[in-house]
Order: C-alpha cells, then structure tokens, then sequence
C-alpha cells in the first residue's frame, strides 16, 4: 500500500536518506527503528508531504505522491493521520478545538455530529470530558493521547507515529503502546511507527525495519530481528556503546 | 546579500498570502481575533505616544514660528502640525507600535509553532499554514493600521491644538481656521495609504521569520528580534520613498 523506491534526501551537504527501498503493506503495523537523526522523522514528513524527495518514487494506494497539487495533495494528506513526537497540540485552543480541527476540514459534519466525533474520538484513547482544558493543562501522557485522537477523528487509512513513546514515563509509554495496538484493530488501520524504543518496537509492529546511513539495512517479523546476525542489528536493539555503530 | 534573501523571502510570502485572499476556506474567527489583537489592544499605546507626538510637535512649531516669523505668528502652526503628524509622524509612530507589539509576537507565535511541530500539524489536519496564519494576520493589519492612524491623528491634532491655544495662548479661532484651511483630504488619506502599507509589511516580516525559525527557544527568539528591527527598518525607509511618489510631495 505504500512504496518507497530509491528515496533520496539530502539538507545541505547532510545526506539523511540514501537511496531507501521500503514497503508497509496494507493493515500491518510496521516499525522504523534507528539513531535520532538518521532520518527517521524525515521518512515521515515525506510520506505526508511536508518534505519533498529530492529523488526516488513514492507510492500510496497506487498514486505517486511527489508533484501533487490543490485537491489531490489534499486527498492523499486525508488518507493520513499523524502523531506527533510533542504531540504538537495547538496552545490557543482547547482539547475538543483540537480534535475537531481536521474533522472541520476533511469530514462534511455539523456541530453537533463534530462534538460526538469529538467525545468519541477521545474516548476511544480513555479521555472523557476534558475537551473544554488547554493543552497546557494536560500531563505529557495525556497530551499524547489527545494528539491521537486528533490524528484518528476524521477515521484515516494510515497513522504515523513519530516517537510515540518518547518523553513519558515508561507506565504512560506502554499505555500509549496498548493503544497503537488496540487503534489497528478496532480501526483497521495501516500504521507506521518510528521510534528507537525497543520495547515499543516489539509490542506494537508486526514488522520492524532499521535505519542506518539512509537505508534500510534489516527488515523483519520482531523475533527475526531479535535473532538477527547482522552486528548493526544486535549493536541496536541491545543499546550497545560498542560495535559498527559509531557516529552517534 | 541578506537584504536581498529577505526582499526575496517576504516578496515569495507576499505573493502566497495574496493567492490565498482569494481562496476559501476563510479563516474569520482568526481574522476577528487578530482584528481586536492589533487594533483595540493597541488604541491605548497609540493614543498615548500620538498624545506626546502631538505635544512635542506643538512645541517646536511653537517656538519655532515665535522664534523665525515672530509673536503672533503662532497661530499659522495649526496646518504644518496637521500635515506633519496626518502624513508623517502618526502612520510612523502607529507602524512602530504595532511593529513593537504585534508584530513580534506574530514572530514569537508562528515560531513557538514551527519549533513544536504545529505548523506540520495544521498541514497534517488539511490547513494551508499561509492561508490559516499569515492571510487572517496581514487582512487584519492592513485593515487597522489606517483605523489607529486616523484615531491617531485626531489625538495628535488635539494635543497639538492643545498646547498651542490652551497652554501658550494662541488665538484658537485663527489656529483652528488656518489649520482647517490649509489641511487638506489628500494629506489625511495619504497617512492612511501609508499605513496600509505598514500594515502589510509588518504582518509579512512577522510571520516570514515566525515561519522560517529553527533552533528552538534561542531561534524563536533571533527571529522575534530580527523581525522587529526588519519592521522599524522597512517602515522608515519605506515611508520616504511613499512621501515622495504619493502625490502631495512639492517634487510631483
């Protein structure tokens, strides 16, 4: 369902992406573990379409992504939902603004169908009646949860997750996993997790891929990644100082 | 060279936000907001410091009709107060008030925005960032600088009129005559055209560099800074070159 082919990203003289082949297959969770910095973000805002390839194909549901414009580019950033690393919550508005706020612009509802979508939304990540507070009134693991359900109000085919357990504490973190999980199967949904947590990885993804020095050096079910013989893998999930890795 | 990246940078904005007037969604609720945010909010700083400006400017004229033409003549000051404040004084003072006040904080925002994540998000969530931050922001702007430029020149004229007649004893039917005379429509709606522009050049600066900030904290708060003296800056120079191809000028 998504396809990337030879996908190049360069900032600068800093080549974060090298030539990147990889496939997320329809309905499955998979997870992109790697350094912070090598690129894993960057993966995503090309899939959604904030960052450009500077070459390489990428595909969703059979249509190239790069060089669409006006109601198309709109179409395709539909079939996205995304959760944020910060959660990226806006400050001036309330939890249940913030919810609603994709559902203003992707779904043809009224005010009344909104605010049930809303509650809905949000109950369906364990929060009940906090859409009147701000974000700044929220703990780190709420606000996690509230960008979730912003980023699954307007019923996407494909979430992405950017860290979602980083910054919480590891109770928080294994409740947002438990979510990622339940969401793909009460929402059927294609997901893309990014993250350098291993427990994470292993809880939610179906597949996990690693990427280093731009590419995907190693792709597989959680248990073939474990057994991996590959130094980089072992160095990675073990959370080594030592090994091939070194340009941390 | 970082003259021109900017001129390049805020043109590019410019022609973006000028698209987006024309297409819908319209973000009104922003549009309200910002309107009471760059106007109401700032009808008390500028009405303080048009005050000041008038008085100041009453004062020197006073002194210096008394001093060059001679007592008496005083009365003949009332016009060149209302031209120097309705053309220049007032759309500067206004435009750097709202320079000071609303156009770093469109910087700050934006930038906060951009450093969390939230302008990805808006783009996430199907919100054009140009259309639903910097359209609202420059409509709002280029709407009310004109509104406190014309609140601000009353003031100005008034506290003018003020020291002149009340505190120094000018004859006030004379001032007021001549004043009414000699000022005319076209120096008022040429302070507001000013303004306009003013407007518009503070809503594009803040928000280019809100949105081209990077670095967290300490970017936000190079853009913020860079914007308000980018601001000051295009409003003086700007001004001149107004004053002098708007029709009024002694050189047209």
């Amino acid at each position: 369902m998504i396809r990337l082919a030879g996908v190049r990203k360069s900032f600068g003289s800093k080549v974060v992406l090298d030539g990147l082949d990889l496939e997320v297959r329809l309905g499955e969770t998979l997870a992109v573990i790697g350094q912070s910095g090598s690129g894993k973000s960057v993966l995503l805002k090309l899939l959604i379409g904030i960052l450009a390839p500077d070459a390489g194909s990428i595909v969703v549901d059979g249509v190239e992504i790069a060089g669409l414009r006006g109601a198309a580019r709109q179409a395709m950033t539909r079939k996205f939902g995304m959760l944020f690393q910060g959660a990226a919550l806006f400050d001036s508005m309330t939890v249940g603004e913030n919810v609603a706020f994709g559902l203003e612009r992707y779904a043809d509802l009224g005010r009344d169908e909104i605010r049930r979508v809303v509650a809905d939304s949000l109950a369906k990540v364990g929060l009940h009646e906090i859409e009147h507070l701000l974000p700044h009134q929220l703990s780190g693991g709420m606000k996690k949860r509230v960008g979730l359900a912003r980023a699954i109000a307007y019923r996407p085919e494909i979430i992405l997750y950017d860290e979602p357990s980083t910054g919480i504490d590891p109770i928080r973190a294994d409740a947002i996993n438990e979510l990622i999980v339940l969401l793909r199967t009460e929402l059927r949904v294609t997901s893309l997790v990014i993250t350098h947590d291993m427990v994470s990885a292993y809880k939610v993804a179906d597949r996990i891929a690693l990427l280093y020095q731009g590419r995907i050096v190693a792709l597989g079910t959680p248990e073939e990644i474990r057994r991996s013989p590959d130094a980089v893998v072992q160095q990675f999930i073990h959370g080594r100082a030592d090994g091939p890795i070194v340009n941390w | 060279m970082f003259f021109f990246r900017e001129l390049g940078e805020i043109a590019l904005l410019a022609g973006r936000t000028l698209r987006g007037f024309f297409r819908r969604p319209w973000e009104s609720k922003i549009f309200v907001r910002q309107l009471d945010e760059i106007g109401a909010r700032t009808l008390p700083v500028v009405a303080l410091t048009a005050a000041f400006g008038g008085l100041v400017f009453g004062l020197q004229t006073y002194i210096g009709f008394h001093r060059y033409i001679g007592p008496g003549s005083e009365a003949y000051g009332g016009p060149v107060i209302s031209l120097g404040l309705t053309k220049e004084l007032i759309p500067i003072l206004v435009g750097l008030m709202v320079a000071g006040r609303v156009g770093s904080s469109m910087a700050a925002e934006i930038g906060t925005m951009r450093i969390t994540e939230q302008i990805d998000a808006l783009f996430t969530l199907g919100a054009d960032p140009v259309r639903y931050l910097v359209v609202p922001r420059t409509a709002a702007a280029v709407l009310m600088l004109p509104c406190l430029t014309l609140f601000g020149d009353m003031i100005g004229i008034a506290a003018g009129l003020f020291y002149n007649v009340v505190l120094m004893g000018v004859n006030g039917t004379v001032y007021l005559r001549n004043t009414l005379l000699y000022l005319e429509l076209w120096d008022v709606l040429s302070g507001l055209f000013k303004a306009a522009v003013f407007g518009g050049l503070i809503a594009l600066i803040g928000c280019s560099h809100g949105l081209r900030t990077e670095g967290g904290a300490e970017g936000v708060g190079r853009a913020t800074t860079r914007a308000v003296v980018f601001q000051s800056i295009s409003i003086l120079v700007v001004n001149f070159f107004l004053s002098e191809l708007l029709p009024g000028s002694l050189s047209r």
